[in-house]
């Protein structure tokens, strides 16, 4: 039983050059059964999680060693899966696309990590942090899932600390910890501008003592293209050797995907330029339903771009909202330096609209903030892109070798980016795509909708609803590697075996990927990949971006399946498919992005109400502020792939414990 | 932002090799139009999109954050690992720092426990193996105390976080006259062997992470001082004197 949705008047579908879907009569989506059970267990929310702890079936410790885990990405959910179910004694392979798996992309996350330790005494608790993120995310994430990330947060950090992992400490040699932004208490832990390296590098050590230990198999320069489904599960991968060329088999008994975040759909982001959709994508190709894909978080404090060579954005680390303030000037097209714009000319407009957050309002609404002064003509820097982050308060309040303590690297990268002194005149900022709160949706034992497959970090929906709260998603990539996942998938394993792995279905998809290659190798056009992914993340910003309509977005589902028909028809990759190829390598990720931008659009359309990072321009209130649609939105989109378009499966979010409110940071 | 109207004009010599066993050669493009504002990798991007548009080859280079943070990039431009901007990986140098009209060459990193795997892309799975021999501090996900219970002093925690900097980047190797990896592989067991944590394993450590070393086929240490010159992330010298300190004291 399915109703139809969303006709798009008479347009007609493009052809489907690629064998890869394309709409069939004009018509978006079709909905299907609401998701009932995500296998929470009942009862108080602080007993959820050791009750299923407890009656998570445990494998037999001399059967471990014959189980087989593969584990694609290597970053902070994959790195510290891998390493702790080697640690259990599973038999793991190990999958990244860099030439290490020290190098995945969580080793950029700058400023901290959330954990409900309360060593400071103010006022923080699991409770609060709880709370805190199910209301930051708007109402639109798992009450039950983010009970535990709370829980779960505090064992992170002694994880990390016996790791090793040098967070900054304070004199009496205890750590120090930071507020970060939307939340009042100091509940970060940090080290220094590079949390994310220090704790990758703690859980890579950790992976590697595995690998010493024969545990884990590591396959760097490997590229996950497919996933192997036998008899309806999760049973293997099909990776190509990205030196040779060469498109392996790899089988096992589970499969956790630990792919990252898909931000680069939008070309120019933050994320580092190997981050791509395709491992997901596959898999949801193969059955697992896609949750909230819309969902993307715009970052406010990242350097604007500078010209149209640009390559990608980068993150100047929230905490700077600590100390910086955010201010354009009250004239329209004034374009004196800063130096000149006395003080009553200029518009601490975050402190002005937000007097109790001031500059440490939430991601989304600080991004919104910056694009509404630009729109209003009030930008700074060329083209009018960029809003002023100004230190002369804090270095005047502080010193200068305070605020060089606590904020010098960044302040030498963006002064090596941009060639000007953040010391002597602020900081040119502008909102960026940064994290993508959408994934491959997961039940509460972070198991996809395919049996045996499972997706933590970045890559599943999970825990951030509809906006994650900064330093959140190092503690989610670790709550799950180390602490969720480990559980969860030994109750599957325990349930099995499930038997031979069937021979046709991995040979059809070893040559699906093949023929993908071929495809892609023997077009033979006029532009390259970068080129078309550079158009497809242009018309995602401005169609699919900061602030979406009905109309930019049934725009973008008209221009989406024309560009991807034109680059099937005319893409130029060249060299080999045997050999060490990056122009392949990213054509292949450049195909995937297409199908899924196209997704992101119809769920963003879909979903008429605003909430966290959608922000839907039809639905705000009276100050322009997000406003959200319960009685209709309340639920969870996931989306399953079919044929003749997307199929709409609703889980409905209940809230016993964090009374459903408009968000207000005033 | 700098105001430089027009671009720049620049001759790039690149070494080009087909895999392992290709012989190689250096190679002359020209480029032009060169904003000072483009990132080093972004001037090569340009190229390599007119390269692939010809139908040539791109150039092969690696890497991925383009932030400084990640160690995948690393070229040796104009004779220096990672340029001759101090304290900045390949992919954080920027085009103002070269002057209009400037011939560049660009090779990868040269050291036998690094083989070349193509053009710019060489192997630094060494490091890896480096790190797998005990580059860790022991403890399975689940048993750890709290994160209060062992307090640390400041300088302590400083000073190790200073050495766990290090991005495994491997320019210090390309620098070094005898191709030794000591940077590395003393930034490492400074950065456990100062923690309480790291006490336990500390002796073992040193032995195994020096002897692994070795067996990768890196060069001895001689002082010379080129690998910390060119360290993006500043890994100071005596990092070394503690790491031989480390591995005599478990030699005894
Ligand atoms: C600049 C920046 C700063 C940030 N700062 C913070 C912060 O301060 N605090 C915070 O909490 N969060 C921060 N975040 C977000 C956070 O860093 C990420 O969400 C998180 O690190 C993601 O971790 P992950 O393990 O899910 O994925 P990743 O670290 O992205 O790892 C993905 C892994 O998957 C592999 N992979 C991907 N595709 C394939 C494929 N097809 N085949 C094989 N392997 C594949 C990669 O090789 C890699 O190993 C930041 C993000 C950015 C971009
Ligand atoms: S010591 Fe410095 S140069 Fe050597 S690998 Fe580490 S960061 Fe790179
Ligand atoms: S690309 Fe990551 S350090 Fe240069």
């Amino acid at each position: 039983m399915s109703k139809r949705n969303e006709r798009a008047g008479e347009q007609s579908t493009s052809a489907d050059v690629t064998g890869e879907g394309g709409r069939v009569g004009g018509v978006f989506y079709t909905e299907g059964e609401p998701i009932r059970d995500t296998k929470a267990p009942e009862g108080p929310i602080e007993d959820r999680w050791e009750k299923r702890k407890f009656s998570a079936k445990l494998v037999n410790p001399a059967n471990k060693r014959k189980l087989h885990v593969i584990v694609v990405g290597t970053g902070l959910a994959g790195g510290s899966a891998a390493a702790t179910l080697g640690e259990l004694g599973y038999n793991v392979t190990s999958f990244c696309y860099q030439d290490s798996p020290r190098r995945a992309h969580s080793i950029a996350a700058q400023g901290g990590i959330n954990a409900a330790k309360n060593y400071r005494g103010d006022g923080d608790s699991i409770y609060r942090l709880f709370y805190d993120t199910v209301k930051g995310g708007d109402f639109r994430a798992r009450e039950s899932n983010v009970y535990r990330l709370a829980q779960v947060s505090v064992n992170i950090i002694d994880q990390a600390v016996a790791q090793g992992v040098p967070f900054a400490r304070e004199y009496g040699g205890l750590l120090d910890t930071r507020s970060f932004g939307g939340a009042q208490v100091s509940r970060t832990f940090y080290a220094r501008g590079q949390t994310g390296q220090q704790l990758l590098l703690g859980a890579y050590q950790a992976l590697e003592r595995q690998i010493a230990a024969g545990t884990v198999k590591m396959h760097t320069r490997h590229e996950m293209l497919d996933l192997i489904v036998s008899d309806g599960r999760a049973r293997g991968v099909i990776v190509r050797d990205m030196v040779t060329g060469e498109i392996e088999r790899h089988l096992a008994d589970a499969v956790v995907l630990a792919t990252g975040g898909y931000g680069n759909v939008f070309f120019l982001s933050t994320n580092a330029k190997g981050c791509n959709t395709t491992a997901i994508w596959r898999a949801h190709r193969r059955g697992a339903y896609f949750g909230n894909p819309c969902y993307t978080q715009i970052h406010p404090t990242c350097i604007p771009v500078s010209g149209d060579y640009q390559s990608k954005l980068t993150l100047m680390s929230e905490s700077l909202r600590n100390d910086g303030r955010v201010w354009v000037p009250v004239k329209a097209g004034d374009t004196r330096p800063a130096a000149e714009i006395p003080e009553e000319e200029r518009d601490y407009y975050l402190e002005r609209i937000y007097p109790a957050f001031g500059n440490l309002v939430p991601r989304d609404i600080a991004s919104r903030a910056a694009k509404n002064v630009c729109d209003e003509g009030r930008g700074v820097g060329p083209g009018g892109l960029g809003v002023y982050l100004d230190f002369a308060d804090a270095i005047r309040r502080l010193g200068r070798d305070a605020v060089e303590k606590k904020y010098g690297n960044l302040f030498e990268m963006y002064e090596r980016i941009t060639g000007e002194d953040p010391y002597t005149q602020p900081m040119r900022i502008y909102p960026a795509v940064h994290y993508t709160m959408g994934g491959l949706w997961v039940d509460y034992d972070l198991q996809s909708t395919i049996p045996g497959l499972f997706v933590i970090g970045e890559a599943n929906f999970s825990d951030h609803g509809a906006n994650r709260l900064g330093a959140s998603a190092l503690m989610q990539g670790l709550a799950d590697g180390y602490f969720v996942l480990p559980t969860t998938i030994g109750d599957y394993l325990a349930n099995g075996p499930y038997g031979e792995v069937d021979e046709e279905a991995v040979a059809e998809a070893e040559t699906a990927v093949r023929s993908k290659i071929d495809k892609l190798l023997s077009v033979n056009g006029t532009r390259t990949a970068d080129s078309y992914h550079r158009e497809l993340g242009r018309l995602m910003w401005d169609y699919c971006g900061m602030e979406r309509t009905e109309e930019s977005l049934r725009k973008a589902l008209e221009r989406i399946p024309e560009l991807r028909e034109e680059f099937w028809e005319n893409v130029k990759v060249s060299g080999q498919a045997e050999e060490l190829n990056q122009a392949l390598e990213r054509a292949g990720r450049v195909a995937d992005f297409f199908d899924l931008a196209e997704l992101m659009c119809i769920d963003a359309l879909h979903r008429t109400e605003s909430c966290g990072g959608h922000f839907r321009a039809e639905s705000q209130d009276a100050d322009g502020e997000a406003l959200r649609d319960d009685e209709n939105f309340a639920y969870v989109a996931a989306w399953e792939y079919g044929e003749q378009g997307p199929i709409l499966h609703k889980e409905a979010l209940d809230y016993e414990y964090v009374k459903m409110s408009q968000r207000s940071y005033k | 932002m700098s105001e430089r109207a027009k671009g720049m004009n620049l001759t790039l010599k690149v070494w080009r090799q087909n895999g392992p066993q290709d012989k190689g050669r250096m190679v002359t493009y020209r480029v032009e139009d060169v904003s000072p504002d483009m990132s080093f990798l972004e001037m090569l991007d340009v190229l390599n999109e007119r390269l692939i548009l010809e139908g040539d080859d791109p150039i092969a280079f690696d890497h991925d954050c383009r932030e400084g943070i990640c160690g995948m990039c690393g070229m040796v431009i104009n004779g220096v690992a990672h340029g001759e901007q101090v304290a900045t990986t390949t992919c954080q140098l920027h085009m103002r720092h070269f002057e209009d009209n400037a011939v560049i060459t660009i090779e990868p990193w040269r050291a036998a426990p690094f083989p070349v795997v193509k053009d710019l892309v060489v192997d630094r799975s060494a490091f890896d193996r480096i790190i797998q021999a005990g580059g860790f501090i022991s403890v399975p996900a689940g048993s750890a105390p709290d994160a209060h219970s062992v307090p640390v002093k400041k300088v302590d925690a400083d000073a190790a976080f200073d050495a766990a900097t290090c991005i495994g980047c491997g320019a210090c190797v390309a620098a070094c006259p005898n191709g030794s990896a000591s940077l590395f592989t003393a930034a490492k067991i400074t950065h456990l062997s100062l923690l309480p944590q790291g006490q336990p394993e500390r002796d073992s450590r040193a032995k195994a992470m020096v002897e692994q070393m070795d067996a990768e086929g890196f060069g001895g240490c001689t002082n010379t001082g080129e690998c910390t010159a060119v360290c993006p992330k500043g890994i100071p010298l005596d990092t070394i004197a503690r790491m031989n300190r480390d591995y005599l004291r478990a030699s005894k």
